[in-house]
């Protein structure tokens, strides 16, 4: 990526997903990296299940805290139904990651949840996808993990890089 | 979270950069009500382990801020801008008395309502109130601005209004804080009865006073360095202040800049002296027409939005927008998914009850707010903290008895405490003649804004234990002849009680007391996760 390109990634989801960790994740991983950061989101009203979105950018210098519209090159969706409400500010070749990424043929979410050896579940999906979006950015995936770790208890840490490993595997496949 | 390099690098909401300035400037005392987008300040300065705690309501908070500026302390009072509303009143005398110490009020504005009942633009307390103004752009302006409020308040022996908005307080950018902050200042109170008595005799020379402070800031505020100018190109200058900047700078790099970073008293010659070195002058800002407004007075020639961009949120395409005069409909957005009350909230099966016997509803801010939406909708006002029950009084006053009769005023145990309790003594003086029901739906925490406790929830912000406000033992004092305790999940015992209630045609306060869902978890969470750190 040129020098003065700012990275402009959207979360999108409802209240309750982990919307908000995994944009701090992301933000902390950048920062971490010695990049200027900004980072926005409402809150108030996201504990009662409504929309929640969340910008991220970071380069050598950002000045506004919201990605323009028909600026962001990535978006992280924990909620396909919620892609549409934030469209309007991906490129047109922008790319969009979404939890069904993770489903074979046949597959569903129960599959997952019921299934105690699978590596991924609705809760930590967050994790999983910002291994996918891992790939595509240049920040080291150590930083990466020490900022998962930052944002999870201890007991998580090793459960969550092994989520994150996965979202990396899948995303280098896709 | 801090940068691992070595540097000395932060990455912080424009809230928690206030919180950390508040301490490392040596504040002796924070005072607010918990209101979005102010809320995680005193939150935050709590988390540092600073002098923070949550008032009944914000006028309270800005005379506890302000008495311990009397005493010589560096103090802070924080709220949500319609919080300014209610400290009004000290707010304007204040400016009279002045401060022995320091005073900073934090103004945190809402521009398009993320969770608010208005859109006013505090900007206008300035002038009205004559409390100098400065605006952070980020949070390292919001870390550093609030040292430079503290500076010019002890200078001046003024209260200084931060304003912030909620791009601002709750953005996350970086931060470099100082690697020395302030030692607190010593206290001590000097009689000044001339100086702090406002009766009209000592007031009018305090006025003029004042009249004459603000001259010498304009002056001092001509070359300060807040403002910050750069000399771009000179087919188009910018003028702007707070976030609208950094969206202006990212609309058009190549443009000239006016950043004001005091906005009142604004510097009338650098303005003029700007807007004379470019062809094209703009001037970019959130809501009201404040800063063109104040321009165009002084004779500057200078653009300013067209009054569709009045509305909502200042971002990058606006300003392209703007600058490119378009004033064609803006793109609409698909809906997100609005809020709604949580399944299993015990607000839901209250108002459901309400909604069954066809009650008017008065409404109140909160959570319960959300009844006003499907699939309860079941709300029919809701203008400010504590209105329910006045609005209620008024209804009951003036419709016909069978109407009146279905008049309930419903109110939350926080939102009561701040703005509920004269409104339950005004219906004990003058009692409407069908009776009234007043409804607290007491959940036992300030749950709209995240969980916060109040002085009926018998917690601290620092989670020590202090006295517990009983409603029932107010409301009898008061005079309120029944006093109903409901803490059942029945709906159809409460029913019951809201119809015999009704009929009574007497003074009732019915209090539903079930805790909220969220708070449950979260109390849940708590001694577990202690418990962890203790085994760590």
């Amino acid at each position: 990526m040129p020098e003065d390109t700012v990275t402009n990634v959207v979360f999108a989801g409802l209240g309750g997903q982990g919307i908000i960790k995994a944009s701090d994740m992301l933000a902390e991983a950048a920062f971490r990296s010695g990049y200027d950061v900004k980072k926005s989101e409402i809150h108030g009203m996201s504990q009662r299940g409504g929309s929640v979105t969340s910008d991220v950018r970071f380069g050598r210098e950002v000045f506004s805290p919201m990605v323009p519209s028909g600026e962001a090159q990535f978006m992280v969706a924990l909620d396909s139904t919620q892609i549409d409400a934030a469209r309007h500010v991906m490129r047109p070749d922008g790319l969009i990651f979404n939890p069904e990424m993770f489903l074979k043929d046949g597959q569903t979410f129960d599959d997952f949840d019921k299934n105690p050896g699978s590596p991924i579940n609705r809760r930590n999906l967050n994790v999983a996808l910002l291994g996918v979006l891992s790939t595509h950015l240049d920040l080291e995936e150590s930083v990466w993990l020490e900022a998962v770790y930052a944002n999870l208890p201890e007991k998580l840490h090793e459960q969550n890089a092994a989520v994150f490993a996965y979202g990396r595997e899948v995303g280098k496949k896709a | 979270m801090t940068d691992t390099s070595g540097k000395n690098r932060m990455l912080l909401s424009g809230n928690e950069a206030v919180a950390l300035a508040a301490r490392d400037a040596g504040v002796a005392l924070a005072s607010a009500y918990p209101g979005t987008p102010s809320t995680e300040i005193l939150e935050s300065l709590a988390t540092l382990g600073g002098p923070a705690q949550w008032a009944p309501n914000e006028k309270v908070a800005y005379e506890v801020a302000l008495g311990a500026a009397f005493g010589g302390a560096r103090a802070l009072a924080c709220m949500k801008h319609v919080g300014v509303n209610v400290a009004a009143d000290p707010l304007f005398t204040s400016m009279y008395t002045g401060v022995s110490g320091a005073l900073v009020l934090v103004s945190a504005d809402d521009p398009g309502m993320a969770s608010s009942q208005n859109e006013q633009d505090n900007r206008r307390y300035a002038p009205a109130a004559g409390i100098p103004m400065i605006e952070p752009a980020d949070s390292q302006e919001a870390y550093d601005f609030l040292f430079t409020a503290f500076e010019m308040s002890e200078r001046w022996k003024l209260p200084v209004m931060l304003r912030m908005t909620t791009r601002v307080c709750h953005s996350q950018t970086v931060v470099t804080p100082r690697a020395k902050g302030l030692d607190p200042l010593p206290t001590h109170f000097e009689h000044d009865i001339r100086g702090r008595v406002m009766i009209p005799g000592f007031a009018r020379p305090a006025h003029r006073r004042l009249r004459a402070k603000l001259a010498e800031i304009y002056t001092w505020g001509e070359t300060m360095p807040l403002h910050r100018r750069f000399d771009g190109s000179k087919k188009l200058g910018i003028i702007t202040a707070g976030v609208c900047y950094v969206h202006a700078r990212e609309a058009a790099p190549d443009a000239s800049f006016l950043k004001l970073g005091m906005t009142y008293p604004l510097p009338y010659n650098m303005i003029k002296e700007f807007a004379k070195s470019v062809e094209r002058c703009v001037v970019i800002e959130e809501n009201d027409p404040y800063l063109v407004d104040a321009c165009r007075a002084i004779g500057v020639a200078c653009e300013g939005k067209a009054e569709m961009y009045r509305f909502d949120e200042m971002n990058v395409d606006r300003v392209r927008r703007i600058l490119a005069h378009d004033e064609s409909p803006e793109p609409v957005r698909p809906p997100g998914k609005p809020p709604q009350l949580c399944v299993g909230c015990p607000h839901r099966s209250a108002l459901s009850v309400l909604k069954k016997l066809d009650c008017i509803i008065m409404g109140d801010i909160g959570c319960y707010t959300l009844g006003v939406l499907p699939p309860v909708d079941a709300m029919d006002s809701c203008v400010c903290m504590g209105a329910s029950i006045g609005n209620g009084l008024g209804l009951r006053h003036v419709l016909p008895p069978d109407e009146a009769r279905r008049v309930v005023s419903v109110i939350g145990d926080s939102t009561f405490v701040h703005g509920g309790i004269t409104g339950l003594v005004e219906m004990a003086y003058n009692p409407p003649p069908t009776g009234h029901v007043v409804l607290i739906l007491d959940n036992g925490t300030t749950a709209m804004t995240g969980l916060q406790d109040h002085p009926g929830t018998g917690v601290k912000l620092n989670k020590k234990q202090t006295h517990k406000l009983s409603f029932e033992d107010l409301a009898r004092s008061i005079g309120i002849t029944n006093v109903h305790v409901f803490t059942g999940v029945d709906p159809a015992g409460f029913e019951a009680l809201v119809k015999q209630s009704l009929a009574s045609e007497e003074l009732t306060l019915i209090i539903a007391r079930r805790p909220c869902l969220l708070s449950v978890k979260k109390q849940k969470a708590q001694p577990k996760a202690a418990a962890e750190k203790t085994n760590a």
